[in-house]
């Protein structure tokens, strides 16, 4: 019996017709997949499906007029500009030196590492309104690092490039973590032979390793990106707010709630669900093609 | 020859590391160390004075009251997932994981509107509530559930990938030799999965004690009653008691510090693969 169930996992039962194969055998055997599925369907429909149904539905209550009307008002359209190219900016910026951070964790030996690498959590655990009066005070024209960059005539704190330093610190960690196994399962006797061959370490980034990394560093740079656009607490701390100018979408969304304008809130919120799910599919084809790459290699 | 081309090639190296690490000292380590210093820039007396006012304990507190209903309730959805994800086969498997998926993919002002949608005066039961006397939105209920969506995926998604690749083995011998099902998952599955788990489990209270904007829409910022730390922190901050805000901040970071070292150990002590990240923070 358990070798059977042994010789179904290695044969891995993608396909339906397996898997119905396999299920009635395993019901039999492991107890309690009524109750658990039961009760996890019960529980996404009440705590997830239904309210988030719920904007949906409040929405369509506008009318397809009055909803177009509502996200294309001069300040939603300028917050929605600015939500998707500040996290574009963040994102990209991330890509690059996250690349960096990755490939010197896996690749590099030096003191500390431990300590740094155990440092790209920090965003997952620090709650995101202390991140962003952190920031604020370290890139406030009088702060540690904005007092250096003041005589360039760089101004972070309370302009749009506030928003980028809050966005980049949030979405850091996806980029880095998502990069980082695959840098470390990299065969390094694929790069030593191109390098035997007579190429440089500069072809040999270029043309050896870029190419097998990058959908993983694309993947990653989306999650990075979609974390972005909906992110709140970091960024009103030091975006100054001004609407049309710095204010993000979320802050919008906030805005209209205040003033007891629930409808348009909601329209605002459903374009941004539908970019969020749109980009959520969009990242799980992005792994599975990573993936596919990874191992056809 | 050789030698010649080593050199450069190491200074490229080393400069390559210092710019990452300077990336991550100027973007994650000095904000986490201008916490304390701001904390403690009055000097201690300030800082625990500032710490013990009434509403920084009324804050602390629901804080903590929310993470002790949020954190169970989620540990048992994410056991309860994950067997059934992760050890039968049945139809509408993908959909049902993309769906645990969703809160991390909803922006956290999003994740408090679709409560207001239906418990607030104006919501679906609205009405219903406010003839009742039950306060859901702009009370704590309305905190604790908005806490809940925004959390619900950390174990789910910890658990389900580490009891994939364990497999059903196990727990069929455990079954074949006449144990119990419950007997079975107590001696069997929990042991198993207990590292995971707990780490499940720790970004899930992260989270949970510090989520800010879902928690800003439902709460109505009352002091004292439905205001949480982090919402405490901002009303210090709006009022220019920056000593008071980072003070509270520094609760919280170390909080983050506590889960971080814990989290760094629990992937130290199983040496198995890294703690899964949360798809959307």
């Amino acid at each position: 019996m358990v070798s059977e169930a042994m010789n179904d996992r290695a044969l891995a039962p993608t396909s339906a017709a397996a898997a119905a194969r396999s299920a009635p055998r395993k019901f039999r055997l492991l107890p309690g997949f009524g109750l658990t599925l039961g009760y996890t369907v019960a529980y996404v429909s009440l705590i997830v499906l239904l309210p988030l149904s719920a904007a949906f539905l409040r929405a369509a209550e506008l009318g397809p007029r009055k909803f177009w009307q509502v996200v294309t008002t001069p300040r939603v359209l300028a917050s929605l500009e600015l939500s998707f190219g500040a996290s574009l900016v963040a994102a990209a910026i991330n890509a690059v030196f996250g690349l960096i951070i990755a490939w010197a964790l896996t690749r590099l030996r030096f003191p500390g590492r431990r300590l740094f690498d155990a440092m790209i959590d920090l965003p997952f655990a620090l709650p995101t309104a202390v991140a962003g009066i952190a920031l604020t005070a370290l890139y406030a024209p009088n702060g540690w690092i904005g007092r250096l960059l003041a005589p360039l005539g760089i101004t972070v704190a309370y302009t749009r490039l506030g928003i980028v330093v809050a966005l980049a610190f949030v979405s850091l960690p996806f980029i880095v973590r998502t990069l980082q196994p695959v840098l470390g399962d990299l065969d390094r006797e694929v790069e030593r032979a191109a390098e035997s061959l007579g190429a440089s370490k500069r072809q040999t980034l270029l043309w050896v390793v870029l190419p097998s990394i990058w959908p993983t560093l694309l993947t990653g740079t989306a999650l990075g990106f979609s974390r972005a656009i909906g992110e709140y607490g970091s960024v009103i701390f030091i975006a100054g707010n001004i609407p049309k100018v710095s204010e993000i979408t979320p802050l919008m969304i906030m805005t209209k709630l205040e003033q007891y304008q629930y409808a348009q809130a909601t329209a605002i919120a459903v374009v941004m669900l539908v970019a969020s799910f749109a980009l959520m599919l969009g990242i799980n084809g992005l792994q599975l093609w990573a993936q596919k790459r990874r191992y056809s290699r | 020859m050789i030698r010649q081309s080593r050199i450069p090639e190491e200074l490229g190296r080393y400069a390559l590391l210092a710019i990452a690490l300077l990336y991550l000292i100027g973007l994650l380590a000095l904000p986490l160390v201008v916490v304390f210093v701001e904390g403690f820039s009055k000097g201690i007396g300030a800082y625990l004075h500032s710490l013990l006012d009434p509403y920084a304990l009324a804050a602390m507190r629901l804080t903590l009251l929310t993470a002790a209903v949020t954190v169970p309730l989620n540990l048992v959805f994410g056991v309860a997932a994950a067997w059934a994800i992760a050890k039968f086969e049945f139809r509408g498997k993908n959909a049902l994981v993309t769906v645990i998926d969703l809160p991390f993919a909803v922006s956290p002002v999003i994740s408090g509107l679709i409560y207001v949608l239906i418990f607030g005066a104006n919501g679906w039961f609205g009405p219903w509530l406010t003839a009742h006397d039950i306060h859901i939105i702009f009370a704590v209920p309305g905190i604790i559930l908005a806490t809940t969506f925004v959390t619900l995926p950390f174990v789910a998604r910890e658990l389900i990938p580490l009891m994939q690749t364990q497999g059903n083995d196990e727990e069929q011998t455990a079954l074949s030799l006449g144990a119990s099902g419950w007997q079975t998952f107590r001696l069997v599955t929990l042991p198993n999965i207990r590292w995971g788990l707990l780490s499940g489990v720790l970004l899930c209270n992260a989270r949970a004690m510090g989520e800010f904007g879902a928690v800003s829409v439902v709460s109505g910022h009352i002091r004292g009653l439905t205001n949480t730390l982090p919402l405490h922190i901002e009303i210090l901050h709006n009022e220019y008691n920056y000593t008071g805000a980072f003070a509270s901040a520094s609760i919280l970071a170390m909080l983050a510090l506590v889960t971080l070292i814990a989290k760094a150990l629990l992937e130290l002590r199983q040496s198995a693969p890294r703690v899964a990240m949360p798809r959307q923070g």
